[in-house]
């Protein structure tokens, strides 16, 4: 058995509240990390995971101190330590990869800088290694032209790119830990496959241990030896990573496998019911009582320990996980849609739409003059049919939210049209627009904390879209919301609560309610599941779902995750940097043939399977602009043929399953190049 | 970065001249003329027509616009109407006292409120930081008006240590003024260090609960190292601006604590000329302050994007 590195021991972690009582957000953790090892730590937001991967640095944030327990690192307790000691470890023992290397880079110090601090502080290297040392780290990282790259500012770099010069600092010190924190949440698909390749590529070069923090299991599929499951604050499972994946034995683990949207399945993922506790609210049983399908009450009134379970090297916090063992075949099924009987009358039509973010200067507004030849979007053609479901597709900078919000009326189109039942020209013009124009399409947006207002109670978000549309008032007004509340499956007493007094599952269930309370033909979901925890994604996917089936609503769904994607939609539009590359029925989109930047995204998809490896074929390259000639996808595209692909925009392709391309390969050429 | 600076020099240039139209126009509006309100009662006959002559009075409004104007780009301000001598002549004195007022209430308040500021947001809600953020929320909110009285009162009149008002000729040297202003200069500071500690406290305290500061710590980086590479830098950029206007504000003159110190600044020569109709006076005054404010924050807004890679580069990228 190889050497323990840290050993974390009966950790308990918590803050005093303002009533003075204690209450712990990390209940008597306990777990080691073995040199050479990638211990997954796996979670929903409040879990407890971060919190714990911090504590393992001694670092423990503002407000929380440790109650009991200890971190031991070569068998000191680093939340003993002093500052200075600490000041030896962190950086030089034990590295850290932050979230957000965005934000964890200090603005006005060069890339070169931060990493030479690193190796100053942690060396004993000379002015001239070291600058040979930062360049080595920035070539080890793949950075393109480290020689130049040392000397820019971290905003100047890509989201992908500071990431990596945030892998580059951690290695500057040679650490035998590496502790990564969600390192790859908020990359786009395909430059999270290749942060992850990169990580997975220095594990094994290096021999260095890690700790891998992420509420994505498809993220910690790829990269872990063992993974630890947390739920409230405590380890729930804890095993060998391919165990763990295809058969949890917890049920929480075994509920949340099940709630991911899977790209090999159609159909909507089963989600769990409610949502994790809050910290100090759980006084006895078992934390996953309410949510347990194999709850009894001997689970209410105990709470599991952690149970090593010998023939599967598996330690479980459950006193009913042999009943799991059973049902693990069941992993790859989900819920089937009800198809929608395709009407084919099309409510909602663009054509030719192009949107531009260049502002008309004024000498050329007055001139009539149209100034940007190269608008962010252009030649948009969708035809949108009642009752369907369409998803817009693409990385961040493709377009689709664009899209979306000159739809809704918030952003003015530079050319062609949206035309609105039976072929009227809707303006892009809010202020153009007639009112029921506005009631008949509806947004709903990302992150419900910023949509909902803080200071109104669920009754006033809720009663301000009836009392505009429809004058109600009184008792009238109140029978709709409550009607409202029941349809997104939420009480009547909700009616009382504010925002901050709701979970993130339930605030995006008022905002959907806010959606249909306008009795909307269409609604705009921007993102709408972005910001949920998987286990409550799954859950607002499916009362999406059902009120589509019961009230015939058309969706126009943007997302950027295709697993999500290929669970909601009936048809799904790929973009890229505001052009169409791909449109099809979404069964189809998802077979090939597709367009080589379809390919590209379904490549690096990670799916929470040990066994299905994404495909990079495409360098992550961040292009600023779409180009001016040409296809749009000509700067990354894997199988371009030649200048043809520089100079001629493609033509529209049909396959024979019904998904039509935009390439200027052949489009049985590209069935077999794919096979 | 060139085209930039040129941009909002000639930004600056139309505000002045906004300012230069407006004073002019409101002026002109004001029931009676220079010479009637000089003039007062003996505002009839010949005094007023040979005034009115004098003046230039009796040409069209636009043509003294224009005349006005092309002299104050000279430098050439005209003549005030109650000394009747040149305003350059009466402006220079009052330029360089208020700007040594100015220079020394800088060169102690603006070092002293970003220590302060440091201290207390580093010792945020201990003792250091308890103590200094009472005294400053204190002088923040006493009127200066009240602080000056009660300075002249117990350091000047109970103690007698220094003189309780300024009185020195509007043409004094240097040393003189010197003994004379540290009452005024404490009066001010008070106020000015008491705003800005507050502000780079907020801002201290802003950019250490920010994600580099952390990872800045879990890399290990000794403490002060990372406040003063990590946190200063960063949390002092946004103070530039407020400096600017302390400066600007400082510059065109502290008008109250001049008058209760009977300090010969500009701000005093506002209210005088005020009081006496002098309106070329008032004019002139008007493009001068117009002019302190416009340049200071242009050099405020330069020094921000020099130091703020994040703007630099965005600059030159366009």
């Amino acid at each position: 058995m190889s050497e323990i590195i840290e050993s974390v021991k009966n950790l308990s972690i918590g803050f005093n509240s303002q009533k003075g009582k204690q209450i712990s957000i990390l209940r008597n953790v306990s777990t080691n990390i073995k040199k050479g090892e990638t211990v997954g730590i796996v979670g929903e937001s409040g879990s407890g995971k971060s919190t714990l991967a911090l504590a393992m640095m001694g670092y423990i944030k503002q407000g929380l101190f440790p109650l009991k327990g200890e971190c031991l690192f070569k068998s000191e307790d680093l939340l003993k330590m002093s500052s200075r000691q600490l000041e030896k470890i962190r950086g030089r023992k034990i590295a850290m990869i932050p979230q957000n290397a965005g934000q964890a880079l200090t603005p006005n110090l060069k890339i070169g800088y931060q990493i030479d601090e690193a190796l100053r502080l942690h060396t004993d290297l000379n002015k001239t290694e070291r600058d040979k040392k930062i360049s080595e780290l920035l070539n080890k990282v793949r950075l393109p032209s480290p020689e130049t790259m040392a000397f820019r500012y971290p905003h100047e770099l890509s989201g992908g790119q500071q990431q990596r010069v945030a892998v580059a600092m951690a290695l500057a010190g040679k650490p035998d830990l590496l502790l990564l924190d969600e390192p790859t949440t908020g990359l786009d698909v395909t430059t999270q496959a290749h942060v992850l390749e990169l990580l997975r590529f220095i594990a094994k070069d290096t021999g260095t241990s890690m700790i891998y923090v992420s509420h994505d299991l498809g993220a910690i599929a790829q990269v872990s030896d063992r993974i630890v499951v947390m739920y409230a604050g405590e380890i729930v499972l804890e095993g060998p990573a391919r165990k763990i994946l295809k058969e949890p034995i917890h049920p929480y683990t075994y509920g949340l496998l099940k709630s991911i949207p899977k790209l090999s399945l159609a159909g909507l993922p089963a989600s769990m019911p409610g949502s994790q506790p809050q910290p100090g609210s759980i006084n006895e049983g078992c934390s996953f009582y309410d949510r347990c399908n194999l709850a009894t009450d001997h689970c209410k009134k105990n709470s599991p320990d952690l149970e090593h379970i010998k023939e599967l090297d598996t330690n479980v916090r459950c006193f009913n996980h042999k009943e799991l063992i059973n049902q693990n075949n069941n992993l790859q099924t989900s819920i089937t849609k009800k198809s929608n009987n395709s009407e084919a009358i099309e409510v909602l039509k663009l054509k030719d739409v192009s949107i531009s973010y260049a502002k008309q200067k004024f000498f050329d507004q007055l001139l009539n003059k149209i100034s940007d030849q190269n608008p962010t979007v252009k030649d948009i053609n969708i035809d949108i049919k009642k009752g369907e479901t369409i998803a817009l597709v693409g990385e961040s900078g493709s377009g689709k939210s664009t899209i979306l919000k000159s739809i809704a009326g918030l952003l003015k189109t530079k050319d062609g049209q949206i035309k609105f039942e039976n072929d009227r020209i809707l303006s892009s013009d809010l202020k153009m627009r007639n009112p029921n124009d506005l009631r008949a399409i509806q947004l709903i947006f990302q992150n419900p904390d910023e949509s909902l207002n803080p200071n109104h109670t669920v009754e006033q978000i809720l009663s301000q879209p009836l009392k505009l549309y429809f004058n109600l008032s009184g008792e009238e007004l109140k029978k709709n919301i409550i009607d409202l509340l029941k349809k997104v499956r939420l009480g009547e007493f909700y009616m009382s609560r504010y925002p901050r007094q709701l979970s993130g599952g339930e605030k995006q269930r008022v905002a959907v309610a806010r959606a249909f309370a306008a009795k909307p033909d269409i609604i705009l979901c921007d993102e709408v599941t972005s910001a949920l925890d998987v286990s409550v994604q799954a859950a607002v996917l499916n009362l999406l779902q059902q009120l589509k089936e019961d009230l015939g609503t058309t969706y126009v769904f943007v997302s950027h995750d295709l697993a999500v994607v290929r669970a909601i939609s009936d048809r799904v539009a790929v973009l890229y940097q505001g052009r169409l590359c791909e449109i099809g029925p979404s069964q189809n989109v998802y077979k090939f043939p597709s367009h080589p930047y379809t390919e590209v995204l379904l490549g690096a998809v990670l799916e929470p399977d040990p066994d299905i490896k994404p495909k990079l074929v495409a360098e992550d390259i961040v292009e600023e602009k779409p180009p001016e000639k040409g296809c749009s996808f000509q700067g990354r595209c894997p199988r371009k043929i030649g200048d043809i692909c520089n100079l001629e925009v493609p033509p529209w392709q049909i396959g024979e399953n019904g998904n039509a391309i935009r390439c200027h390969i052949n489009i049985d050429e590209l069935a077999s190049l794919q096979q | 970065m060139l085209l930039l600076i040129l941009k909002r020099i000639g930004l600056g240039l139309i505000t002045l001249f906004i300012v230069s139209l407006i004073t002019f126009v409101g002026v002109e509006v004001l029931p009676g003329d220079a010479c009637t309100t000089y003039l007062e009662r003996e505002a009839y006959g010949a005094a007023l027509d040979a005034c009115i002559k004098r003046l230039g009075l009796d040409v069209p409004a636009y043509e003294r616009y224009l005349d006005w104007a092309s002299n104050v780009i000279r430098g050439d301000f005209g003549y005030s109407l109650s000394g009747e001598m040149p305003i350059n002549e009466v402006l220079g004195p009052r330029v360089k006292n208020s700007l040594v007022l100015a220079s020394v209430s800088i060169l102690i308040g603006i070092p002293l409120a970003i220590v302060l500021g440091i201290i207390t947001a580093l010792w945020r809600d201990k003792l250091p930081d308890i103590m200094i953020s009472t005294i400053t929320i204190f002088s923040m909110t006493i009127p200066e008006f009240i602080s000056a009285t009660l300075l002249i009162l117990i350091v000047a009149i109970w103690l007698g240590w220094l003189p309780g008002i300024v009185i020195i000729p509007s043409d004094a040297t240097f040393y003189e003024l010197l003994s004379n202003i540290i009452l005024p200069v404490v009066a001010i500071s008070m106020i000015m260090t008491a705003h800005m500690a507050r502000m780079v406290r907020s801002s201290v305290i802003q950019v250490m609960a920010s994600d580099y500061v952390q990872m800045a710590i879990l890399k290990g980086v000794p403490y002060w190292k990372m406040v003063f590479r990590h946190v200063l830098p960063n949390a002092l950029l946004p103070a530039i601006n407020v400096v600017a206007l302390t400066i600007a504000w400082l510059l065109g003159g502290v008008v109250v604590t001049e008058v209760v110190f009977n300090y010969p600044g500009l701000g005093r020569l506002v209210i005088e000329s005020i009081s006496n109709r002098d309106l070329p006076v008032v004019q002139a005054l008007a493009i001068i302050l117009a002019s302190i404010y416009v340049g200071i924050n242009l050099i405020a807004d330069l020094m921000t994007l020099m130091l703020n890679p994040r703007l630099k580069s965005l600059q030159i990228r366009k």
